[in-house]
């Protein structure tokens, strides 16, 4: 079908229109990436209703066949991503327009925001591993600008900490394409799969995986790696934190790494126990370190920021439960983690927006003069720590689930007991900034932001309570997608290509 | 900034073409022959780059260049992405050749490659001009 390529051609084109268009009339930009975004949506729903008949499309660039030329494989847990990226673009573009109105050269931000789309859409859906790297790459620089886009000092500086150790990660992740392409003289993951396969795994296999881990640990932040991050989102202007923590990490380091584990190294916990240890050993780690760290944050972005990387320990937790239950629930926590982190770091934007200041000590009272925002902040955190009817209670339930199953009661046991910690450092902000009584001066939210706001409140309550829809039609194709192993690779040369 | 002196002005009059052909020499042929669009774009960028060394130039003058350097950045991205989508519609597959492929050698042979050239090297060439305008405009920002 002819859909696949428009998820990033379709930014890419309005990338370059964008600057053509920002010298002719200004005021038409917003308006264009609004509408670009929710065509991507649209474009993404579809995508998940025609991933409910067919396991796979494979889509041949130039019509290459695959191990020549380069192929989009878009199966369920591409389809998956895809639709969460564009949720959160479109919730970002709306969201965008007032609290980028006192910004200079507004074009290029609007340009630098579609190419970090075709970028995390392209990572999503692309079948070559060259491929992948480039598109990474195309989202992780377009996202060192974004951070740096205030130029102040703070934001210069924390861009470049994230720049040197994103590129220290981008660059590993080259060396290890390149070793791989060395040993197996192709790029295609299919390609890659079949050939180690045949090779077993030898050291090599291993030292390149390794490899891998590291770079996307750096990409998604986990914790020996996570000091950029803490600096890093909270500069960017608040959509792009919102895009960059809520959808930005788990595209580049989540969906890459499983990706690579479960369809091209054809990795589970039955065949590598020990390699699934440690994926746990990561996400506990995360969990734990940054979760108390985010307790003694005085910033009310930076507070938001560890809680980001304590938050994706928990999807890392599911991975490397590795059943059926642990990756239907780590996928679902993508789900739910960008819909709530979104929403907290937009509450940020419209609190910054309004006061000037990200203080927790300085601000107080906006409880009252803020309704949307508070009320908005309260719901994006309970989805957060887990609260039935809200989306984040049932990831959080399907991962505990998949550690019963998996015979890790103990895990079970630390997951719901590291909840409290995330009810701690969101009850501090809940406090300070809208409980406690004072007089911060500040007005209501501008419209857009508010439907920017209550768009993702009105997800985040529906997907909870259909739940059993969610998980039946989106969430389970792409834990079966990723459960499939080296099938994926049959996939990819079996199926229909063109036209499906 | 009044530029060098009128040896190195009148020299670079001559050879501005010249280097300004070869340039587009090089993306012409870049089916045929070693180079094509970005080796091509290097070269036309270093012969703007050129010009601008011999005769220096103000600081209005600078912004105005950027901006006519961004469109035809964009320009060239968008006829690429163009010719892909093209290929999307006429031959049904994104990126896909719609065009003869005509004799092997001629100039026009090779169906959408030269095209992509075209496109590359306007981007690269836009592209590494308003790079050299930015750190130029860095330099002359920080001595004042």
């Amino acid at each position: 079908m002819t859909f696949i390529p428009l998820y990033f051609a379709l930014p890419l084109a309005a990338a370059f229109i964008i600057p053509i268009l920002g010298k002719i009339a200004k005021s038409v930009v917003w308006i264009f990436v609004t509408l670009v975004s929710f065509v991507l949506f649209i474009l993404a729903l579809y995508g998940v209703a025609v991933m409910q008949q067919i396991p796979m499309v494979v889509y041949k660039m130039g019509n290459w066949p695959p191990p020549l030329g380069i192929v989009m494989a878009f199966d369920s847990f591409s389809a998956f991503m895809v639709l969460v990226i564009s949720i959160l673009v479109f919730a970002g573009s709306l969201f965008s327009w007032r609290y980028m109105s006192h910004y200079t050269g507004q074009w290029k931000y609007y340009t630098l925001y579609m190419l970090i789309t075709a970028g995390m859409m392209g990572v999503s859906i692309t079948g070559d591993l060259f491929n992948m790297f480039v598109f990474l790459e195309i989202a992780a620089i377009s996202s060192y600008a974004l951070v740096a886009f205030g130029v102040d000092a703070e934001e210069l500086e924390a861009s470049f900490k994230y720049m040197v150790m994103g590129e220290i990660g981008g660059l590993t992740f080259l060396l290890a394409i390149a070793l791989l392409y060395a040993k197996t003289s192709t790029l295609n993951l299919a390609d890659i799969s079949n050939t180690l396969q045949a090779m077993g795994q030898t050291p090599f296999f291993w030292t390149v995986l390794g490899m891998m881990l590291f770079a996307f640990s750096i990409k998604a932040a986990f914790v020996p790696f996570h000091s950029w991050l803490p600096d890093a989102h909270p500069a960017a202007p608040a959509p792009i934190s919102s895009l960059l923590s809520g959808i930005f990490i788990k595209v580049l380091g989540m969906y890459t790494t499983a990706r690579i584990v479960f369809n091209v190294f054809g990795l589970s916990r039955d065949t590598a126990p020990a390699f699934f240890n440690v994926l746990l050993g990561i996400g506990l780690l995360s969990i734990a370190f940054a979760g108390i760290t985010a307790l003694s944050q005085r910033d009310y972005k930076r507070l938001l920021g560890y809680s980001s990387v304590s938050q994706v320990g928990y999807i890392m937790l599911g991975f490397g439960i590795g059943n059926y239950y642990g990756v239907a629930g780590a996928i679902f926590y993508i789900l739910a983690h960008a819909l709530a982190k979104g929403l907290l770091f937009f509450t940020s934007g419209s609190v910054v927006n309004a006061t000037g200041t990200r203080d927790l000590s300085k601000l107080a009272g906006l409880g009252e003069r803020m309704s949307t925002t508070a009320w908005s902040f309260r719901i994006g955190g309970l989805s957060l720590i887990g609260l039935p009817p809200l989306v984040g209670f049932f990831a959080k339930y399907f991962i505990i689930l998949g550690a019963l199953k998996g015979g890790f009661l103990w895990l079970a046991i630390i997951a719901i007991g590291l909840s409290v910690v995330t009810l701690g450092y969101l009850l501090k902000i809940e406090n300070n900034v809208f409980m406690k009584k004072g007089r911060t001066e500040a007005s209501k939210a501008p419209f857009t932001m508010r439907i920017a706001m209550v768009f993702l409140v009105v997800l985040i309550v529906l997907l909870g309570i259909g739940f059993q829809q969610v998980f039946d039609f989106v969430v389970g194709p792409a834990a079966h997608a990723l459960l499939r192993g080296i099938e994926y690779a049959n996939l990819v040369f079996g199926s229909v290509a063109v036209g499906f | 900034m009044k530029g060098m002196s009128l040896i190195v002005k009148t020299i670079t009059n001559v050879m501005i073409g010249f280097i300004f052909i070869y340039g587009v020499y090089i993306i012409l042929h870049g089916h045929l022959t070693p180079g094509g669009g970005f080796a091509g774009g290097v070269i036309i960028a270093g012969a703007l780059v050129l010009r601008v060394l011999a005769y220096g130039s103000e600081a209005g003058a600078e912004k105005r260049s950027e901006t006519r350097a961004s469109i035809f950045e964009s320009i060239g991205a968008l006829l690429f992405v163009g010719i892909a989508i093209a290929g999307l519609m006429l031959a049904g597959v994104f990126f896909r050749n719609f065009l003869p492929k005509g004799v092997p050698l001629n100039l026009l042979s090779g169906g959408i490659i030269p095209f992509c050239n075209i496109a590359i090297s306007f981007k690269v060439g836009a592209g590494l001009f308003s790079i050299f305008l930015s750190l130029a405009a860095v330099k002359y920002v920080m001595k004042d």
